[in-house]
This record gives C-alpha cells, sequence and structure tokens, in this order.
C-alpha cells in the first residue's frame, strides 16, 4: 500500500466500484437538493453529496487521473454561469413576491402561490455553489505536497 | 488514545451518534445535514493526518492543572444548572418565535411541507446569507492559506515560483 | 434538566480538549466536539414529549409539533462549524509544513 507513488489512486476493485457508484452518489445529491420542499433535505444537505461524489472520484482515481481526464473549461463555465442564473432566479421570485398580495407587509415573503418550482431552482443553485466550494477544499487539501524538510 | 487516526475516527463516531439522536428527537432535517457534514469533516480531517507523524508519549499530567480543570467543571456545571432552572422543563417547549411562525405562515400546512425549511428560506433568508458568506470566506481563506505561490522562507529560494 | 445537564457536560469535554491538548488535531476535534454539544443544547431545547417532527403530513396543530426554529438555527451552525473545521484543519497542514511537527510546544520551541 505505501510504496505506491502518492496521486496514482487505488486498486483496480475500487476503481471499478467507484466508476459504478459515483454517478449514483451524483443523482442521489440532486435528488436530495430539490426534493427540500417536502422532504428532509435541502440544498446544502444535497451540495455536499455531489461534493462527495467528487472526492470518491479523486479518491479513487487518484488526482493525476482527474486533472488529465475531467476537462477544466466545464467546471469555470458552471461557476461563471451559476452567478447570474442565482440571481435571476432571486429576481423571479422577487418579482412573484410584489405581484403578491401583501407580501412584503409584515408578513414575509411567500412564494405559496407560485408553486414550488422557484424554490427548488433556488436550492439547486445552493447546492452547486456548495458542492464547488467543498470540491475546491478538498482539491487543495490533496494538492498539498508532503514534505518535510 | 495514542493514534490520532483513531482519535479522528472516534470523532466521526460521535458525530454519526450526534445523528442518530437528532432523528429521535425529531429533526429529521438536521439528522441529514450532519450525517454529510459528519462524513465530509472526517475526509478532511483523515486528509490532514494521513502519513502525518505519529503521536508522542504526552507527560503533562500535572496534580494542580486536573485541580484547575475540575474546578472550572464544577463551577461550570453548577452555573449552568442554577441558568437551567430558568428554562422550560424538558419535553415542553416555549415555542414563543416558532409558534409565531407556523402560526402566520407555514401553518396553511399543504401536505408534505417541510416547515424548518420554510422558515429559512421565508423568515430567516438573512441568516441564510451570512452563512453563505461564513462558508465562502472559509473556502477562499483555505485555498489563500494552501496556495504554492507566496510562500518564501518555506522551501528552497524561488522553489514556490 | 438532566439532559441539558449531559449535554453541558459534553461541551465540558470538547472545551477540555481543546484546552488541555497539545496536538493540533485534537484541538481541532475538541472545538467540533464542543459544537455538536452546542448543537445537541439547542436541539433539546425545542423538543416535545411525544412531538413530531416539523414535517406536515396532513394540516396538523401547531401544539402537537417539536419547535422548529431551533432546528432551523442549528442548520446554519452545523454549516458554519464545517467551515471553521476545514480552515481549522488547512491552517494545521500549514503549520506541519513549517515544522514538522504538530505538537504545539515543539512548534514554539522551533519558532526561535
Amino acid at each position: 500500500m505505501r510504496d505506491r507513488r502518492p496521486g496514482e489512486g487505488m486498486t483496480l476493485t475500487v476503481r471499478t466500484i467507484t466508476r459504478l457508484t459515483a454517478g449514483l452518489i451524483l443523482l442521489f445529491g440532486f435528488s436530495i437538493a430539490i426534493e427540500a420542499h417536502g422532504a428532509p433535505g435541502g440544498g446544502f444537505a444535497g451540495g455536499v453529496i455531489i461534493a462527495l461524489a467528487f472526492i470518491h472520484l479523486i479518491l479513487g482515481f487518484g488526482k493525476r487521473a482527474c486533472r488529465r481526464n475531467l476537462s477544466r473549461t466545464f467546471p469555470s463555465f458552471a461557476a461563471r454561469l451559476d452567478a447570474p442564473l442565482l440571481i435571476s432566479v432571486a429576481m423571479a421570485a422577487l418579482l412573484c413576491a410584489f405581484t403578491a398580495h401583501s407580501a412584503l407587509a409584515g408578513r414575509g415573503l411567500d412564494m405559496e402561490p407560485y408553486g414550488a418550482l422557484l424554490e427548488e431552482a433556488l436550492q439547486l443553485f445552493v447546492a452547486v455553489t456548495v458542492a464547488a466550494g467543498l470540491v475546491a477544499i478538498f482539491s487543495g487539501l490533496a494538492a498539498m505536497r508532503i514534505d518535510r524538510r | 488514545m495514542r493514534d490520532l487516526l483513531a482519535a479522528v475516527v472516534a470523532v466521526g463516531a460521535v458525530g454519526l451518534t450526534l445523528s442518530v439522536a437528532f432523528l429521535i428527537l425529531g429533526a429529521p432535517d438536521l439528522a441529514v445535514a450532519q450525517l454529510v457534514v459528519e462524513i465530509i469533516c472526517l475526509v478532511i480531517l483523515v486528509r490532514t493526518t494521513l502519513s502525518r507523524d505519529r503521536v508522542d508519549a504526552w507527560g503533562m499530567r500535572s496534580d494542580a492543572a486536573a485541580a484547575c480543570a475540575a474546578a472550572f467543571a464544577a463551577a461550570f456545571l453548577l452555573t449552568a444548572a442554577a441558568a437551567m432552572r430558568a428554562l422550560p422543563p424538558f419535553g415542553a417547549p416555549l415555542m414563543r418565535l416558532g409558534g409565531v411562525y407556523l402560526a402566520r405562515g407555514a401553518a396553511g400546512g399543504k401536505a408534505g411541507l417541510n416547515v424548518v425549511g420554510k422558515i429559512i428560506g421565508n423568515y430567516r433568508a438573512y441568516d441564510a446569507l451570512g452563512e453563505a458568506t461564513i462558508l465562502f470566506a472559509a473556502v477562499m481563506g483555505v485555498l489563500a492559506l494552501l496556495r504554492k505561490v507566496g510562500v518564501k522562507d518555506d522551501g528552497g529560494a524561488g522553489r514556490g515560483r | 434538566m438532566t439532559a441539558y445537564l449531559l449535554a453541558s457536560l459534553l461541551f465540558l469535554v470538547g472545551i477540555y480538549s481543546a484546552a488541555t491538548k497539545r496536538n493540533l488535531i485534537k484541538i481541532i476535534i475538541g472545538l467540533g466536539i464542543s459544537g455538536y454539544a452546542i448543537n445537541l443544547f439547542f436541539v433539546l431545547l425545542g423538543y416535545r414529549a411525544g412531538g413530531r417532527a416539523p414535517i406536515f403530513p396532513e394540516a396538523l396543530a401547531a401544539g402537537e409539533m417539536v419547535d422548529p426554529l431551533p432546528q432551523a438555527l442549528v442548520l446554519m451552525f452545523i454549516v458554519v462549524g464545517l467551515g471553521a473545521t476545514s480552515l481549522l484543519s488547512a491552517l494545521a497542514v500549514r503549520l506541519y509544513e513549517k515544522h514538522g511537527t504538530f505538537d504545539v510546544r515543539r512548534m514554539r520551541r522551533l519558532r526561535g
């Protein structure tokens, strides 16, 4: 176990199981994030599960293989797309609140007449941003080289 | 507990037990969040401690320190017990503000409505904003601490460039 | 009352570990345990005997339910605790790189 080079990932069994389960974990995270309206869970927990799927991949295949095979353009594109989409969803929610009856007059924001759609979109974006932050933390920790003087 | 990795795994067990306790206390939302947060904390702590140094033997048990710790613990517990007299008894919450929220908004109650998520989304949105701000400040702090460029006096000259 | 005191005992365990241990990782673990104790105390404050979880299965009166407000607050604190733990462990990794140990005393001695 110890004599492998660092950053090379684990054995063939672990890689195969990782390849099978990572997609399922990702899907489970999205479902937890979306179903926050009526079930326990929510955007934050879903985001952590999505981040765990990516951490699973990094641990199983090693950081070199992940750096080789995962494209760099898609995460940066998603990160740039996420903020404007989030702002537009928030604007839509605010517009709905203004058009709703007496929404801001001390009642709190009630998005009830517009269904759970906006709320689910909001939770989804929270999940994506949380997952991005946690994967950033883990890959920062994983990229550290351990060298003692 | 001699091994550092054993300590990390033990704190993971504490967190999972806390998740089960949340489930028993009627907070499934918190149970889910605690479960996933515990797993990711465990991964981060194991990554931090793995293949770094083994723990040395500790030799700082002195009677004075133990007496100080015991005195502090006793004083803390006595003060806490005196303060907890004023709290409502266990099992009968006051529910002043939570009852207001329930009566006002969420108690219109369609079936299958998550009240905790409703409260966060509708009444406590600024809390959520501050929480996200803190989390991303932490992410920025981690990335700034772990970056390679700018560590001048660590290795050889100009190694980090 | 007993449950509250047990939660504060857990808090004391965490504070003891954070105050007297010399290993940085054990200090981080102690802070985490005290955070767990605070979360547990808030949830205990909102517990109703025989109450249901705050999810409406059907139209439910407010009196039969656990208080949802402490749960909302604790949900925030769990997230903040995750950020704090990751930031502290990054600091510990950086200190380990500089000094070659997690021991606080030897770190001070190496400082020079």
